[in-house]
C-alpha cells in the first residue's frame, strides 16, 4: 500500500461507521418506543374502546402495505448482496425497486388516510371529538404513529434515492459500500417499526 | 492488498438465496398474524400477534440488517437497548396494572 | 507526490489555533471538523448562554428579595424561572462538560487523531447553536417566552398562549445535538483506542464519558417524542396528554422524567469523571480503586435509568410504582457513595496541592455529598411527600447540578485550560474566585434547604414573612456568588490574552496522554500514534511507600 493510500484512507473504518449507525437506529428505536409506551398504557386503560376504534380501519389496506413493505425490505437487502458480488447495474436496479415501493406504501397511506378524512375522522373533528374518549385517543395515536412512521418512509427515499446516485457515480463500489448498508440499516429499521404498528392497529377488532 | 479485506473484516456476503428465503418466511408470518386475529383467542390475540412480530423482527435484524455476521460488540449493543426498552415498559406498568 | 504527502503530515503538526486548513478566519472555526476546534466553539458558546442563565437567576432570587412586587411582575417572574432553567439545563449542564472537555480530551486520553465521525460532531455543534438561538428569540418573540418551568408540564403547556412550541422544538434540537454527540462517543471509544489502550488502561473520564454517551443515546430520544407531543398536542389536538380528550397528564410526567432523571446523571458522571482525574495529580497517589470508579459510572447509567418516578411520588402513582421507584431510588445512591469513598482513598496519605483544579475537586465532593444525600432523604416516600414542591428541592438540586456539575465544570477549566490555550491563569486571582463562588454558593443555596423544610414552596413568586430572613440571605449570597464567577472570568480570559506562555508539556504532573503532548496539541495530537503500556494513574512512588508496597 502507498503512502498516498494511507493518507486518503487514514479515517475508513467501516465497521465503525456501522456501529454508529446502530447506535442511531437505537434512537429512532426509543422515539417510537415512547410512542410504543403511551399507546400500551391507552389501550390497558381503554381495551374495549381501542377494539371499536380499530374496526373503522382496512386490515386488507394494512395487510397489502405490510407486504409491499417487507419485499422492499428484501430488495434492498439484495442491493447490498448484489453491490458485494460486483454486480453495479443489479444493484442499481434493486434500490430502484426498492424506492418504487416505497412509493407505493405512501400512495396507499395516502389513500387510507384520505378515507378517513373523508369520514370526517381527524384530530379535532366533530364527529371525532363525539365518540368516547379511548376512541379519541385510538386515533390520535393513529395518527401521530403512521404519521411519523411515514415521514421516515420519505426520509428513507430520499436516503436511498441518494445512495442510488452515489452507486452510480462509482462512489459507492464493490471496495466501498458502507453507506449503502448504513441506508439499507436504516431501511430495514423502518420496516421492524411497521412490523409491529400494524398488528397493534389493524388486527384487534 | 484489497482494502474490503482490512475495513470489512468478519462481513461474509450472503448469497441471494437465504434473502428470499427470508421473505417468505416474512411473508408467511405476515399471513399467520393475519389469519390468528380473525379467530378469537381473547387475551391471547395480542400476546400472539407480539410473538410474531417479534420473530419477523428478529429474522429481519439477523439476516437483512447482518447482525448475525457483525462483531460481539453489536450484538450485546442490540442487547442493552432492547433491555433499557423493556425494564423502562415494566416499571412504566407498575404505575398502570396496579392500584 | 511525496512531497504533498508531507506536507499534509507537516500542516498536521503545527499548533491547532494556527494550523491552515480549508477555510481561514472566523470560518476556519466555525466549519472545522477538528474536535479541538469543535470543542472550544462549545466553550464560547457555553460560557456565554452560562451567563445569560445567571442573569436570569440573579433576576429571580432579586425579586424574592422583598416580600410581593420587588422588580417584575408574577407573569415576567414565571418566564425567568423557565428560561433560567432550560438554558441552564439545556444549554449548561447537559452538554457541559461531554461537548467541551469530552470533545477536546476524549480522544487525546484514548491516543485518537480525531472522534470517529468528524463532520457530525461539527453537525452536532451547528445544532446546538441553532438550539440556543430558538430559546433566546422565544424571548422576543410576540406571546412571549414559556412560563412552564422547564417540565413543560401538562395540561398547563397545553393551555397557556406563550411560545412553548417554540422553547419545545428548541429543546428537542439540542436534544438531537445531545445524541449525535453520545453516538461519536461511543463509536470513537470503542474503534479509536490507540494500540495497548485497553477499556482499563483507559483514563477514568472516558469511562464517565462513555456511560454518559449511552444515557444521551438511549434516554433522549423519549424526551425528543414527548417534546414533539407537546408540538403537536397544542397544533392538532390530537389529545394524547390533554386530559379533556381522554389523555393522561402523569402518563407525560412518565415519559418526562424517564428522560429528565437520567439526564442528570448526563449532567453529573462526566463530572464525577473530571474529580477522577484530578484528585490522583494533585495527591500525587494512584487512584484508589480504578475498576470500581469505571463500573460505578456504569452502574449508574444503569440504576440511574430506573428511578424516574421518584419525581412523582405525590402526583397520584400507583402505590406499588411508589414503593418500587422508591426502593430503586436508595440503590443508585450506592455507586455515588463508591465514588466518593474512592476519591477519599485516594487522598489519605498523598502529598496534596492545593491548585486551584484541586479546590474545585474538593468542593465537589463536599458540595456533591450534600447534594446526594439530601437526595437520599427525599427518596423516602414519607419525607418526600412533605418536601414535594418547595426550595429543599431546589436546593438539593443546586447543590448536585451546580455544587456538583458547575463546580466540575469549573475544575475542567482549571485543570486543561492551560493545556487547550498554553496560555496560564493567575493562580492566586483563580483561588480568590474560587472562595467567593465557594461561599457565595452555600450562601445563596444552603438557607433553601431551611426554608424548604419549614414548608416554602418552589417557583412561588411571594411568600410568608417568615421566610423573608432566609430569602435575604439567599439573595446576598447570590451576589458574593456572581462576584466570584465574574473573577473567574475575567481571570480566565485574561490568561487567554496575556498570560503566562507555558512550555511545560506537564503543568500538574499528570500521567494520562493529554499531558505528553504539546500546549497547545498539535491539529493531529500526536506527532506519531503512541502506543500505551502503562495504566493512567501510575505515579512513581517513593522509597518508603515502595517498601511497604514489597512487604
Amino acid at each position: 500500500m502507498s503512502a498516498q493510500d494511507h493518507v486518503i484512507h487514514a479515517h475508513r473504518d467501516d465497521v465503525g461507521a456501522r456501529m454508529g449507525m446502530w447506535l442511531f437506529l437505537f434512537t429512532e428505536l426509543l422515539l417510537f418506543g415512547g410512542l410504543f409506551f403511551i399507546y400500551s398504557v391507552y389501550r390497558f386503560i381503554n381495551q374495549e374502546q381501542f377494539h371499536l376504534a380499530a374496526k373503522e380501519l382496512n386490515p386488507i389496506i394494512g395487510t397489502f402495505n405490510t407486504i409491499i413493505l417487507l419485499t422492499s425490505s428484501l430488495t434492498m437487502a439484495l442491493a447490498i448482496a448484489a453491490i458485494q458480488k460486483k454486480n453495479k447495474g443489479l444493484s442499481i436496479f434493486f434500490q430502484l425497486i426498492t424506492i418504487l415501493l416505497a412509493f407505493g406504501f405512501l400512495i396507499n397511506k395516502f389513500f387510507e388516510w384520505r378515507v378517513k378524512l373523508h369520514h370526517d375522522l381527524f384530530p379535532g373533528s366533530e364527529v371525532l371529538l363525539n365518540k368516547p374518549k379511548g376512541e379519541i385517543l385510538f386515533y390520535g395515536l393513529y395518527y401521530v404513529m403512521t404519521g411519523l412512521h411515514g415521514l421516515h418512509v420519505i426520509i428513507g427515499i430520499v436516503l436511498i434515492a441518494f445512495m442510488t446516485r452515489l452507486t452510480i457515480k462509482n462512489i459507492i463500489n464493490q471496495d466501498s459500500y458502507v453507506k449503502l448498508e448504513a441506508a439499507g440499516l436504516y431501511w430495514h429499521l423502518v420496516d421492524i417499526i411497521w412490523i409491529f404498528l400494524f398488528p397493534l392497529f389493524y388486527l384487534i377488532t | 492488498m484489497s482494502n474490503s479485506d482490512i475495513h470489512n473484516s468478519g462481513h461474509q456476503p450472503h448469497g441471494y438465496g437465504i434473502y428470499f428465503l427470508v421473505w417468505l418466511a416474512l411473508l408467511a408470518l405476515t399471513a399467520l398474524t393475519v389469519t390468528v386475529a380473525g379467530l378469537d383467542f381473547g387475551a391471547l390475540t395480542v400476546t400472539t400477534a407480539l410473538f410474531v412480530a417479534s420473530i419477523k423482527s428478529y429474522l429481519v435484524l439477523k439476516i437483512f440488517m447482518h447482525l448475525g455476521a457483525e462483531q460481539k460488540a453489536f450484538k450485546i449493543f442490540v442487547i442493552v437497548a432492547l433491555f433499557f426498552i423493556v425494564i423502562s415498559f415494566v416499571l412504566l406498568f407498575s404505575d398502570y396494572s396496579f392500584i | 507526490m511525496s512531497t504533498l504527502v508531507s506536507n499534509i503530515s507537516n500542516n498536521g503538526h503545527t499548533n491547532y489555533l494556527d494550523y491552515k486548513g480549508k477555510h481561514d478566519g472566523l470560518k476556519g472555526w466555525i466549519f472545522s471538523t477538528d474536535h479541538k476546534r469543535i470543542g472550544i466553539l462549545y466553550l464560547i458558546a457555553l460560557l456565554s448562554f452560562f451567563a445569560v442563565g445567571v442573569s436570569f437567576g440573579f433576576l429571580i432570587r432579586l425579586e424574592l428579595l422583598t416580600i410581593g412586587k420587588t422588580i417584575v411582575e408574577p407573569q415576567t417572574y414565571n418566564a425567568f424561572f423557565t428560561l433560567h432553567g432550560v438554558i441552564m439545563i439545556f444549554l449548561f449542564v447537559i452538554p457541559g462538560l461531554p461537548a467541551v472537555f469530552g470533545n477536546f480530551f476524549l480522544p487525546i486520553m484514548i491516543g485518537a487523531k480525531d472522534v470517529a465521525f468528524p463532520r457530525i460532531n461539527l453537525l452536532s455543534w451547528w445544532l446546538y447553536i441553532v438550539g440556543g438561538i430558538m430559546v433566546i428569540i422565544s424571548i422576543l418573540l410576540p406571546g412571549g417566552p414559556a412560563d412552564t418551568g422547564w417540565t413543560f408540564y401538562i395540561p398547563y403547556s397545553v393551555r397557556t398562549g406563550t411560545n412553548v412550541i417554540f422553547t419545545g422544538l428548541a429543546a428537542f434540537i439540542l436534544g438531537f445535538s445531545s445524541i449525535l454527540t453520545g453516538i461519536n462517543f461511543v463509536t470513537t471509544i470503542h474503534r479509536l483506542r490507540a494500540p495497548g489502550m485497553g477499556w482499563f488502561k483507559m483514563p477514568l473520564f472516558s469511562w464517565a464519558l462513555y456511560a454518559t454517551a449511552w444515557i444521551q443515546v438511549l434516554a433522549t430520544p423519549i424526551i425528543g417524542i414527548t417534546l414533539l407531543l407537546i408540538v403537536v398536542e397544542r397544533v392538532l389536538g390530537v389529545g394524547l396528554f390533554d386530559p379533556a380528550l381522554g389523555g393522561d397528564p402523569i402518563l407525560y410526567q412518565h415519559l418526562f422524567w424517564i428522560y429528565s432523571h437520567p439526564a442528570v446523571y448526563i449532567m453529573i458522571v462526566p463530572a464525577m469523571g473530571v474529580v477522577s482525574e484530578i484528585i490522583p495529580v494533585f495527591a500525587r497517589r494512584t487512584i484508589f480503586g480504578y475498576k470500581f470508579i469505571a463500573f460505578s459510572s456504569i452502574a449508574i447509567a444503569l440504576l440511574g435509568s430506573l428511578v424516574w418516578a421518584h419525581h412523582m411520588f405525590s402526583s397520584g402513582m400507583s402505590s406499588t410504582a411508589q414503593f418500587v421507584f422508591s426502593l430503586l431510588t436508595f440503590l443508585v445512591a450506592i455507586p455515588s457513595a463508591i465514588k466518593v469513598f474512592n476519591w477519599t482513598a485516594t487522598l489519605y496519605k498523598g502529598s496534596i496541592q492545593l491548585d486551584p483544579p484541586m479546590l474545585y475537586a474538593l468542593a465537589f465532593i463536599f458540595l456533591f455529598s450534600i447534594g446526594g444525600l439530601t437526595g437520599v432523604v427525599q427518596g423516602a416516600l414519607s419525607v418526600d411527600i412533605h418536601l414535594t414542591d418547595t426550595s429543599f428541592i431546589v436546593a438539593h438540586f443546586h447543590y448536585v447540578m451546580f455544587g456538583g456539575t458547575g463546580f466540575g465544570i469549573f475544575a475542567a477549566l482549571h485543570y486543561w485550560l492551560p493545556k487547550m490555550f498554553g496560555r496560564m491563569y493567575n493562580k492566586k486571582l483563580a483561588k480568590v474566585g474560587f472562595w467567593f463562588l465557594f461561599v457565595g454558593f452555600n450562601t445563596l443555596y444552603f438557607p433553601l434547604f431551611v426554608m424548604g423544610w419549614l414548608g416554602m414552596p418552589r417557583r412561588y413568586y411571594d411568600y410568608l414573612p417568615e421566610y423573608s430572613i432566609y430569602h435575604q440571605i439567599s439573595t446576598v449570597g447570590s451576589w458574593i456568588l456572581i462576584l466570584g464567577l465574574i473573577f473567574i472570568y475575567y481571570n480566565l480570559i485574561r490568561s487567554l490574552i496575556s498570560g503566562q506562555k507555558i512550555n511545560d508539556k506537564n503543568i500538574w504532573g499528570g500521567e494520562t496522554l493529554e499531558w505528553q503532548i504539546e500546549s497547545p496539541p498539535i491539529h493531529d495530537n500526536f506527532h506519531e500514534i503512541p502506543k500505551v503500556t502503562s495504566g493512567p494513574y501510575e505515579y512513581k512512588m517513593n522509597d518508603e511507600e515502595l517498601e511497604k508496597e514489597v512487604k
